[in-house]
């Protein structure tokens, strides 16, 4: 009779704490799926739109993804609880990799990524997603700024990354070896400095350090006699490093808005289909010009200043 | 009313603690299954061999679609070195401690030695990894000359500091059940203390270090953030101590996030951690081992 009690109480708790976890996800599901209701309650709203400055906005938005994008997105976030206190917005890094494969999931609003999807999803996924553009961002040749070298060549940039130039003398610097520091091979950051500034070479493996975040590579650039690296221009904000120039042109906005400087990505917010709601405003509010001075503040470029234009790449199946 | 209240008293204690040691099993093996699963892929979906996972070093699989290659070696040899290193340093200065501070000082290793191994238990990874790049990576390029300080060494002592209190505890634990009775008889036939610690204590305790050994060799394998601040994560075999290196769980924090579920690359990253997971196993297999020589030896 005790071992049958104590039998059936077991499986009672057990039960019991089953239907808690299975409760527990399901609630966590729905807060994740709360988008809908949510772009449901705003739309119910009647004006929803960033238009228009008096409708509050309501609901969650969560987003996620690109490292070099969060910051903005957070700043943006900040402005608009302040002005919209019912609304909740979450802002996670992650990586380009984990936004894109977050919002094909729908299991965030957003996803940001350095990168066009069609660059690291399959067709059918990024076939279903839709890009916004929100700002563009220029990665500049850093490099430590006691080589005495402040402008290099593309082809002698080329040289550098493929392990052909291994000494700064050879590009006007001085007699010091070069030491290469590299993001790691999934960056976005890397993937741009690859595609436009190296056209595309595969830089020398075996050679170079790399550093997992901007905020480690700058600091090691900076410690490193010799080293030379890429950096997102919002990173270039005092001179431990040393900003090249490529061919004369320095890295600055106005080089790229006018195209002469060839460097640079857009920054992207990816939604599930097409924009509704809730993360329709903060998309419009961070393209907005409100919002404008805070994006060249933090270091990015304008899309609407832009005279060059890029398209996406074909996907690959 | 009385069987209420044998049921609260008796079974309700007894079921939650059922029912949560099961979950902790069930936990663990959805966790080597969930990891054997994702682990796999690399094998079945994207068609490559063991053998050039383990083998091999060329290593750039494929963000989106099939074409790549998935060679670990560069990141296998990286973390066995390294760990391996970690361990010839720190494990002198734990057994060492560990016999100090039970058999020579025991006062002193109570009040003093012990709080201190404890506090170096809770440091986390991160700091150790800070201090490492901050203070010895440049110390190592001063003093070597070198442009910096990235290196297998550099990795090796960060990583002998975090497994020192590992081993260090254990061991001495070990030494502390070593039975009286040895240490009486020894001394009883007029052997010096020395004698004693190198001839009975050492020799008897020595399964019991050995588990310390393994342990600290697997936390060391294991080891992440601290590591990869101050190895350089060069995608090269090191040619020496003094070169940079990477290893495995470097390459899974480095590129998790840019890389989406599903694709060679992602698939890859997880056959690491599967390839972690096996060699901790094997660490475990060893610790019992050795526990068990332990035992047959009493």
């Amino acid at each position: 009779m005790k071992k049958i009690l104590s039998a059936l109480t077991a499986v009672l708790v057990a039960a019991f704490s089953l239907t808690a976890c299975a409760g527990g996800g399901e609630s966590s599901s729905a807060a994740s799926s709360a988008a809908p209701s949510s772009e449901a309650s705003s739309e119910a709203a009647p004006a929803s739109s960033a238009s228009s400055e008096e409708a509050k906005l309501t609901g969650s938005v969560n987003i996620s993804g690109s490292s070099a994008l969060q910051p903005l997105v957070q700043a943006a976030a900040e402005q608009l609880k302040a002005k919209n206190p019912d609304l909740a917005m979450t802002v996670n890094a992650g990586g380009s990799g984990t936004g894109l494969q977050n919002v094909a999931d729908k299991t965030v609003d957003i996803g940001n990524s350095d990168v066009f999807a069609e660059e690291k999803l399959d067709a059918s996924k990024a076939s279903a997603l839709v890009d916004h553009q929100v700002c563009v961002v220029g990665v500049a040749a850093v490099a430590n700024p006691g080589t005495g070298v402040t402008n290099v060549k593309k082809q002698q940039l080329i040289d550098i990354f493929t392990g052909k130039i291994k000494n700064w003398k050879e590009v006007g610097g001085k007699d010091q070896a070069i030491v290469i520091v590299n993001r790691p091979k999934s960056s976005g950051t890397r993937a741009l400095f690859k595609q436009f500034a190296l056209d595309g070479q595969e830089e020398k493996v075996g050679k170079a350090l790399t550093e997992d975040n901007s905020g480690t590579l700058k600091q090691t650039v900076a410690q490193t006699p010799g080293a030379i690296a890429y950096l997102a221009f919002s990173y270039l904000n005092d001179d431990t490093v040393t900003a090249l120039s490529l061919d004369d042109v320095k890295p600055a906005y106005d080089n790229i808005y006018s195209g002469k400087y060839p460097i640079w990505g857009y920054e992207h917010m990816y939604t599930n289909g097409e924009a509704t709601g809730t993360a329709k405003a903060v998309i419009d509010y961070i393209k907005g010009d409100d919002f404008s001075s805070t994006v060249t503040q933090m270091g990015y470029g304008l899309i609407s200043k832009m005279t060059v234009k890029r398209e996406a790449p074909k996907a690959k199946s | 009313m009385s069987k209420i209240e044998k049921f609260r008293k008796e079974y309700l204690g007894r079921s939650f603690v059922t029912v949560m040691g099961l979950f902790i099993i069930f936990l663990t093996l959805a966790i080597g299954a969930f990891l054997f699963y994702k682990g796999v892929a690399t094998f079945t979906v994207h068609g490559h061999s063991v053998g050039e996972f383990l083998f091999s070093a060329d290593w750039a699989p494929a963000d989106i679609g099939e074409g790549g290659t998935v060679g670990a070696a560069y990141f296998i040899v990286g973390s066995i070195l390294i760990s391996t290193l970690a361990l010839v340093i720190a494990t002198p200065f734990s057994v060492a401690t560990a016999l100090f501070m039970t058999e020579i000082s025991p006062n002193l290793g109570k009040k003093l030695l012990q709080p201190a191994v404890e506090i170096f238990v809770g440091i986390p990874s991160v700091v150790y990894g800070w201090v490492g790049l901050t203070v010895l990576v440049p110390f190592i390029a001063r003093v070597f000359s070198l442009p910096y300080g990235y290196s297998v060494l550099a990795g090796s002592i960060v990583l002998s500091v975090m497994i020192f209190p590992t081993i260090t505890s254990v061991s001495a634990d070990a030494i502390r059940n070593v039975p009286i009775e040895y240490t009486e008889a020894s001394y009883g036939l007029g052997s010096t203390r020395w004698q004693l610690i190198r001839k009975i204590i050492f020799p008897a305790a020595l399964p019991g270090i050995l588990t310390g050994v393994v342990l600290g060799l697997a936390r060391a394998f294991g080891e992440a953030l601290a590591v990869a601040m101050v190895i350089g994560k060069t995608q090269a075999f090191p040619s020496g101590l003094l070169s940079p290196a990477t290893n495995l769980t470097a390459a899974i924090t480095a590129d998790m996030g840019n890389t989406t579920e599903g694709s060679e690359w992602n698939d890859a990253l997880w056959t690491m951690a599967l390839l972690l997971l096996l060699i901790s196993f094997l660490f475990i297999v060893l610790i019992r081992l050795a526990g068990k020589i332990g035992e047959d030896k009493r």
